[in-house]
């Protein structure tokens, strides 16, 4: 089995430079790629356009890149919570695309699936829809959306094997499983690598094709944006 | 009038056994706590599970599981999990019944304006325009009337729009109204102490009020 393996988030992401675009995993601070983060975070990169459901918050995830202005461009859903991108927003020092969660994740499915553009209803109507293709299908109207793919892909899983092989937990998959086959290059980090055959084939949720580098992460803070418990 | 929990318990009234319901945030996500055990329904979060229940345990904790509004939830025996394309693809499928979500204003012909206040909230719209754009049963909760006092039921929203001629009910702090096919808010209910009169005052879209309007009950 060919072995995607790489030592750790450093040597995972060497080549990626100012100008990339990135996919980041992950819904809210949930499945979101820490380390890798962590590694973009002490390089000396800007420009990058990131494609990411959430933005993180002002100390944790996406947030951080954003306070060191490595970000020109954001590609979301919902990025509340984030003091520091709605300032950047607001000033007109980020450029941000804001897009239906659905329509997020089928433009990120189609960029890996083959699928160059498709119809949606979501947005018929409202600002999305500006300067879009609409269609009617059976007396419904549809607004034409296009895929999304990425030079980087940098998804996190829960368990993973050295032919990149993937399963995650709870609700941790989100977003992570569309944008592992969206990547020319895509990065997998795993709470858990083990070696290949050691995982069963019935239980994989993302397989090994899409992946090219894989490591062990460590350290997980896996943060918790609102946390609520029974009274 | 109604505050937020008897708005909540209001609309947990429109649920029927046998349903898979997505609740936004806010008030939306309270109607679980309404939902009568005796039916048998599913909670959807669009981030990519069917079966939300109650929130954890302080041991049970688990920042792998999370609503869509990113708080610490469990799940009910039952219940699955999926990625995101998954889910969205379930509700514009049209496979989930019914969609409660919350609103800034709403238009007599349906229209739903709830995501952005130009030049001042920009959060994004997350999946709000999938759901109204593709659910079969849209109800809305909010407040009727502005801090100002301006309505929020109106001819048109003012402010960007969420998704056009989908909101097929409405349980403000005021009344329970239906949005009728041909325009217009349709007054069902009456919130307990408020008057016909000041419902006409507060809405300024079409209201049809036909024959005596009943105050709500609560009992079940």
């Amino acid at each position: 089995m060919i072995n995607k393996t790489v030592k750790d988030a450093d040597e995972a992401i060497r080549d990626i430079t100012s100008n990339s675009v990135l996919m980041l995993g992950g819904f809210g601070l949930s499945g979101i790629p820490e380390n890798c983060i962590t590694a973009l975070l002490k390089k000396d990169i800007s420009e990058l356009t990131c494609i990411s459901n959430n933005a993180g918050v002002d100390d944790f995830g996406i947030g951080l890149m954003l306070k060191k202005r490595m970000v020109k461009k954001m590609i979301s859903s919902y990025v509340g919570e984030n003091a520091e991108f709605e300032r950047q927003l607001l000033s007109g020092e980020l450029e941000v695309e804001l897009i239906p969660q659905g329509t997020l994740a089928e433009r990120v499915r189609a960029g890996g699936a083959g699928i160059p553009a498709f119809f949606t209803p979501a947005g018929v109507g409202t600002e999305v829809a500006d300067g879009k293709e609409i269609r009617e299908f059976d007396g419904k109207l549809y607004l034409m959306e296009r895929c999304l793919k990425a030079d980087f892909s940098i998804i996190k899983a829960w368990k993973g094997d050295t032919a990149g092989n993937l399963i995650f937990k709870g609700t941790a998959r989100n977003f992570n499983p569309m944008m592992a086959a969206a990547g020319k290059i895509t990065i997998a980090e795993v709470e858990e690598l083990v070696p290949a055959g050691e995982l069963d084939p019935n239980t994989i949720h993302t397989p090994g094709i899409y992946v090219q580098r894989i490591f062990q992460g460590k350290d997980y803070e896996k943060r918790i944006e609102q946390k609520t418990v029974r009274k | 009038m109604l505050n937020k929990d008897q708005i909540a318990q209001r609309i947990a009234k429109e649920v029927k056994n046998g349903q898979y319901i997505n609740l936004g945030i806010g008030i939306p996500t309270l109607v679980a706590n309404y939902i009568p055990d005796e039916l048998e329904v599913v909670l959807q979060s669009e981030n990519g599970l069917l079966g939300i229940g109650p929130f954890p345990t302080e041991e049970n904790v688990d920042a792998d599981l999370i609503n869509a509004g990113k708080q610490t939830i469990t799940m009910v025996k039952g219940s699955s999990l999926f990625s995101s394309a998954e889910s969205f693809g379930m509700i514009r499928g049209g496979h989930v019944h019914l969609t409660i979500l919350g609103a800034m204003e709403v238009s007599e012909n349906g229209d739903i304006a709830n995501w952005k206040i130009p030049g001042k909230m920009v959060k994004g719209m997350g999946g709000a325009m999938d759901l109204v754009a593709s659910a079969k049963n849209i109800i809305v909760a909010m407040q009727h009337c502005s801090r100002d006092g301006k309505s929020k039921l109106l001819k048109e929203c003012s402010l960007p729009i969420t998704g056009i001629k989908c909101v097929n009910k409405i349980v403000s702090d005021l009344a329970v109204l239906e949005v009728l096919p041909e325009g217009g808010f349709k007054l069902l209910e009456r919130a307990p102490g408020v008057s016909v009169e000041e419902i006409k005052k507060k809405t300024e879209g079409r209201l049809v009020i036909e024959g005596e309007i009943p105050e709500m009950s609560f009992g079940s």
